[in-house]
């Protein structure tokens, strides 16, 4: 068996898009079996359900699932509730949402279903990036065919009347933070909110508001039909279920995977990525979880699992669990000053330690790829990139510091040694010129 | 932040075509009564699909259509950086993503190719045919590098199967969208891995089911985690 998960056990099987994504197929491969038994259960029921599966947001906090819904209030009231997922997946290094939105799109609208009867809500809205382009055009054909065939809408055969509605943003990446996403889903800038109030009180036109990632909503019915233990029988108590695993960088065969959650990240490359360039002994390190966690460097990577708690421990993250791999020839300070303009690029504006911060470390970091810095400059980087993080409304301040931490945590000697050879090549030309004289 | 402006050079008004229009005013009734101010994004997207651009009247035109303050509108167009705001090449806009993961798969090469073949990023080509740029991640990064032309991705990208692409368009041609070598979406190389049990296709799991732990029987997964 190839990784750690039999193909029995899988939620989405058609991610590579060799089969059908459209309804007859998607029935054939078990959606929408027994929805309508799910969806006549009580918002409790729901809920309690998937709370037992021990289901984590899979946009990368990783909130407990069920605990979120029922955030929402108990009861109906003149503010409608509303369901908005988020499919704005702009994190370099993820591109697992993009797989399901145009190959399993109905697992998405059943999920939208379900999970809008458990917090009484009676319109899901699906906020697709604006460069998802072909992926939102599927995704508005499969929810025309449930459409038609009642299985949404007013008057459904399933008994719980749900709109489900496709808008677009229009390539920021701040708009996936929650409160963003619901700033720019009310057509404003994407500049987040303060919280509180929490979107569960006053979210999107101030009435309660749930907001989940694709994947999350994606695989609601298939927990529900399996069963929440089935679910929770896979990682471990923590970190319980199946997940969307992606690799890109110095591999062999990067791809996109369905595994286990605790699934190892040695196993996960050999197993599903074609291993690393030029074999595991050339690996460098590994950022797990999408650019904004901190780096692991390779020896950590034999023994570290795809787990939250793993992770953290290792002072990185699970986030969206798509990892990007560098081997030995990799310059990772090149890396993390790309990865250091694109948060400049993409800062809101809103908080001056992101809006201001994110231009200064990149400046500084591209000064360190060449090494033309003074060695004190990397600790006055560390203090202004701690300084960001965590005194900004988003996470978006602390998404930027957290890559340059990384890398200077395992790899500060790299650096040090580019600005002691920039410094000695500058020497030897000072004395070229006065021997020339 | 990126620092966004508006074209010098604008043209005197803008109309909405007929098609632009009704499908603005559909998108319009999916949003609460009053609350029309939420499809501004994808009505910008529609006038950009019509025009190639935003421009200025254009912006004053979607700011009528919604009752909405022109200065909002023109927040949104020059906040969000998918809507471009001068006019893009006749033939295709070139969108090469420069981010890490594709950078780490050989990006730079591809952005080489357009300086070479267009000149420098954010203008028009000389023949006025393309318009390129570096743009942040595509959101395919298992199909690293990749560009997007006119909206659809070009993945598994090499310098010279992208110059291909490139000068397929450049002759009049609409090379298709999707993996330049061949891959199965984002499918390993060389094919599925995954995935292979036939049981998964063959339609038993439409079969009627008993969804578990359905009220009256006590809940087994709450003691399995207890």
């Amino acid at each position: 068996m190839v990784g750690i998960l039999a193909d029995k056990d899988r939620i989405f099987l058609n991610i590579y898009g060799v089969h059908d994504w459209g309804l007859e197929g998607a029935k054939a491969r078990g959606c929408w079996n027994g929805t309508g038994d799910i969806v006549a259960q009580t918002p409790e029921w729901i809920c309690d359900q998937m709370k037992a599966s021990g289901l984590r947001g899979r946009g990368g906090a990783g909130f407990a699932t069920g605990l979120k819904w029922t955030f929402m209030p108990k009861q109906e009231s003149e503010r409608p509730h509303y369901l908005l997922v988020n499919a704005d997946e702009s994190e370099p290094g993820a591109c697992k949402d993009r797989e399901i939105l145009r190959n399993d799109p109905h697992l998405l609208i059943e999920g939208c279903l379900i999970a809008c009867k458990a917090m009484r809500a009676h319109t899901a809205y699906i906020y697709v990036r604006g460069e998802y382009v072909h992926e939102r055009e599927r995704l508005l054909a499969a929810i025309k065919q449930a459409y038609d065939a009642k299985l949404i809408g007013v008057g459904n055969i399933h008994g719980w009347d749900c709109d489900v509605r496709v808008t677009h943003g229009g390539g920021a990446y701040i708009c996936g933070d929650e409160t963003a996403l619901m700033e720019s889903f009310e057509g404003k800038k994407g500049q987040p909110r303060l919280k509180p109030p929490f979107p569960a009180g006053a979210g999107i036109y101030g009435c309660p508001t749930t907001v989940n990632n694709v994947e999350t909503i994606a695989v609601v019915g298939a927990i529900l039909r399996r069963g929440a233990a089935w679910f929770a029988g896979f990682g471990t108590e923590k970190s319980t279920g199946t997940k969307l695993f992606a690799g890109s960088g110095h591999l062999n065969k990067p791809c996109v995977v369905e595994d286990a959650v605790g699934i190892s990240v040695k196993q996960l490359i050999e197993d599903h990525f074609g291993g690393v360039r030029g074999g595991w002994s050339n690996l460098k390190a590994v950022i797990p979880g999408g650019i904004s966690v901190r780096m692991i460097p390779a020896d950590q990577c034999d023994e570290a699992i795809m787990t939250y708690e793993d992770l953290q421990a290792r002072g990185s993250g699970l986030g969206t669990g798509t990892m990007i791999v560098f081997d030995k020839d990799a310059d990772l300070v090149k890396a993390i000053a790309r990865a250091a303009y694109f948060y400049k690029h993409e800062s809101c504006g809103q908080c001056t330690p992101c809006r201001e911060g994110t231009g200064w470390m990149w400046r500084v970091m591209e000064r360190m790829v060449t090494g033309e810095a003074e060695m004190a400059e990397i600790d006055l980087l560390l203090d202004v990139a701690s300084q960001v993080e965590g005194h900004t409304i988003c996470g978006l301040g602390d998404a930027a510091a957290w890559p340059i931490q990384g890398l200077f945590r395992h790899f500060r000697h790299e650096v040090e040694d580019r600005i002691n050879t920039y410094r000695a090549r500058k020497g030897s030309y000072a004395g070229a010129s006065i021997a020339a004289e | 932040m990126s620092v966004r402006r508006l074209a010098q050079v604008q043209p005197a008004s803008f109309a909405f075509s007929p098609a632009t229009l009704k499908r603005a005013r559909e998108l319009m009734t999916h949003f609460p009564a009053g609350r029309q101010q939420s499809a501004v994004i994808q009505i910008l997207w529609l006038v950009q699909k019509q025009e190639g651009w935003v421009s200025e009247p254009a912006i004053r035109a979607v700011a009528e259509l919604l009752g909405m303050p022109v200065i909002r509108v023109l927040e949104i167009a020059t906040f969000y950086t998918m809507f471009m705001l001068e006019p893009v090449g006749e033939v295709a806009l070139v969108q090469v993503c420069g981010t890490t993961p594709c950078q780490t798969r050989g990006s730079e090469d591809l952005l080489a190719v357009c300086q070479r073949k267009f000149g420098p990023s954010n203008h028009r080509s000389a023949d006025g045919k393309f318009y390129w740029q570096e743009v942040e991640c595509m959101g395919a990064c298992a199909n690293a590098p990749m560009a997007a032309i006119n909206d659809y991705y070009y993945e598994d990208l090499t310098a010279e199967s992208f110059e291909k692409i490139l000068d397929d368009f450049a002759a009049g041609k609409k090379p298709k969208p999707g993996s330049a070598i061949k891959r199965q979406g984002a499918a390993p190389d060389g094919g599925p891995l995954t995935l292979t049990d036939p049981k998964l296709y063959d339609g038993s799991l439409a079969k009627k089911i008993k969804i578990p732990n359905l009220p009256g029987k006590p809940p087994k997964a709450a003691k399995a985690s207890a």
